[in-house]
């Protein structure tokens, strides 16, 4: 992979590639199946791809940076922007890094309405990437199905926080907003709501026999090559390996329910969209074991009101929608802080791509971009 | 070690551990005298005990400012052994586990942690910068065992334009990981099969999360001819 250029650099001058089966072909970086702007550079013989390079950067607005200039509690509102589609997920590894950072924690109820809020996020995540996944392979009616029933989460995120996608639902120490009236309502209704709709996607597709044919066998990835890559998330759990951080070191409550951990046998995409699938219906599960039980009490930990955390380091993940968002976290006592670093989950999954496309059709690039669930916005931050 | 995993704290595994060995060790604080960085942390006496307790239960309720602890397992001693001072500290803060090295030792260690203790899985690689200090670097790899379901940070101090060995062999994951390390502070992996800037165009000068970098610091040429802008402020 990283000798990509010099193979086509040292090509003999004489030869012009019409003399050689091989082809260079430029997707991206403004490509529909691409999830954003990801330029794949594709070394191709006739429609087998050879190789495949990454070129990536385009959405870098330098959070890492921006993060050493603000407040802890400034920056929190920033993280929603990288993993856009699960922003929920991606404020609550923050806020968790920084309380462990303050060596405190959130409240029972805080912690309660941060699972329900990111279970719904997951979800919401995952119709994004079935109706897009679905799109990119050729099944045009998911993507309205999913978006149509997206539009519910998005709902109790409004009347919830005022904020539909970018939400900065939590705070370090808790949550801002206690639960509207008929919030636990609104959160059973959509349970029932959705559960249906879900058979109803897999109505669409599980035994359509297109999206079985361009699924199945494609983009194989063993759990070994996963760990090896540094793959997680649905990906690594579809190639049979049953690790999910809520279960493997729980945070936030995640310990008090009781929800399994769906896992695939041949790590392909076909498995991949079944793990998916099953995941929403373990974050139902979830969300309405949090809403009978959601304790009472305050939403808000005692903290400081300027946040100086005492000197020192740590990296807290959580399981995403994707994988692994981790964050480390250097303090030196200042109300700034000194490093914070985000383990993306999609930047390091995005790497197994060339293993999974090498040796198959052009046509199953765009199968296996969509199948990893990448978002741009957080491999560039 | 599977069922440790089960109690509140996410930490709980790497806390039950300490606690243990801390019974019998006793004897060890006065052996850290191993000219430790940390130092500031053992010379009062109650701090170990008492920070040493509240981990177990709970965190919330925390009357003092953490500091970071001894941690000593077989696993430490192991590597101590082998590696004598090659193994500068063991630490643990709020019942995270780490290990500074040396830095010559550092892809060796990283390999025996690898293949000997399990660590399987290279979460990230990152680096922070210092510029006071006289090895203004320090490279950071974040580990985790599946089998043991246990994580560890691997650190090492680096001085201003040394090198130092890429671990891509033994995971290759760690291949974007250290191109960005080497994009946003330009720090170079001996042995990387391709370093070269990842987030950043490839003529960009500059390494961007070097403290000495402003943020409102920028490429103004590179601005000027690829964007055909004056400035991007």
């Amino acid at each position: 992979m990283s000798n990509f250029y010099e193979d086509i650099e040292t090509k003999p001058a004489e030869k012009t590639f019409l003399d050689s089966s091989e082809l260079i072909l430029n997707m991206g970086p403004q490509h529909p199946s691409t999830h954003g702007v990801l330029r794949v550079i594709l070394k191709l013989d006739g429609e087998k791809v050879l190789g495949t390079e990454c070129v990536m950067g385009y959405l870098h607005r330098g959070v890492e940076k921006i993060a050493e200039n603000r407040t802890y509690v400034q920056f929190n509102p920033y993280v929603d922007r990288m993993d856009y589609v699960a922003a929920v997920s991606n404020g609550l590894g923050y806020c968790l890094a920084v309380e462990k950072l303050l060596n405190t924690e959130a409240p029972p109820r805080a912690q309660y309405i941060r699972v329900i809020m990111t279970e719904l996020n997951r979800i919401a995540s995952h119709q994004v990437w079935l109706g897009t996944h679905a799109l990119d392979i050729g099944a045009l009616t998911p993507l309205f199905y999913t978006f149509r029933d997206r539009e519910e989460i998005l709902k109790i995120f409004e009347k919830y926080c005022g904020a539909r996608l970018t939400t900065h639902a939590f705070r370090i120490g808790g949550t801002q907003y206690e639960t509207y009236e008929g919030f636990e309502k609104d959160c059973l209704e959509f349970c029932d709501f959705f559960l249906p709709k879900c058979d109803e996607y897999e109505e669409l597709l599980t035994t359509n026999r297109i999206w079985v044919e361009r699924t199945k066998g494609v983009g194989v990835i063993t759990g070994e090559e996963c760990k090896a890559l540094g793959v997680t998330g649905p990906v690594l759990r579809a190639s049979g390996v049953r690790w999910d951080l809520r279960k493997a070191q729980p945070y936030s409550s995640y310990q008090d329910f009781d929800f399994e951990v769906p896992i695939g046998l041949n790590g392909d995409t076909f498995d991949r969209y079944i793990v998916r699938m099953q995941e929403m219906r373990q974050s139902v599960r979830i969300i309405r074991q949090a809403v009978e039980g959601l304790p009472e009490g305050p939403i808000m930990a005692k903290i400081p009101k300027v946040l100086k955390p005492p000197v020192g380091e740590v990296y807290v993940s959580i399981e995403a929608p994707k994988g692994e968002l981790g964050y480390f976290i250097v303090s030196d006592g200042s109300t700034q802080p000194y490093r914070v670093r985000v383990r993306p989950p999609s930047f390091v999954n995005l790497q197994a791509l060339d293993l999974m496309v090498r040796g198959r059709l052009v046509a199953d690039v765009v199968a296996v971009i969509g199948t990893l669930d990448i978002v741009l916005g957080e491999i560039d931050r | 070690m599977p069922d440790e995993t089960k109690p509140n704290d996410p930490t709980s595994p790497e806390a039950a551990k300490p606690a243990e060995p801390k019974a019998e060790e006793k004897p060890a604080p006065p052996a850290p005298a191993e000219a430790k960085p940390a130092a500031p942390a053992t010379p009062k006496p109650a701090a170990p005990a008492a920070a040493a307790k509240p981990p177990a239960p709970t965190a919330p309720a925390k009357p003092a400012v953490p500091t970071p602890q001894p941690w000593e397992t077989e696993l430490t001693a192991r590597l101590k052994k082998k590696y004598g001072s090659g193994i500068r500290e063991t630490s643990t803060y709020l019942g995270q586990n780490y290990l500074v090295v040396d830095r010559s030792l550092a892809h060796e260690i990283l390999e025996i942690l690898r293949d000997d203790e399990d660590f399987d899985y290279c979460v990230d690689v990152t680096a922070v910068h210092y510029p006071k200090k006289e090895e203004p670097f320090e490279i950071v790899w974040i580990l985790y065992s599946f089998p043991n379901n246990m994580r560890v940070r691997v650190k090492t101090a680096l001085p201003e334009g040394a090198e130092i060995p890429s671990v891509f062999d033994l995971w290759p994951t760690v291949d974007w990981l250290e191109r960005e390390v080497f994009d946003m502070f330009g720090i170079k992996f001996t042995g990387h099969p391709g370093l070269k800037r990842i987030l950043l165009p490839d003529e960009w000068k500059g390494h961007p999360l070097r403290k000495d970098y402003s943020i409102l610091q920028q490429d103004k040429e590179w601005v000027q001819i690829n964007l055909g802008i004056e400035s991007g402020q």
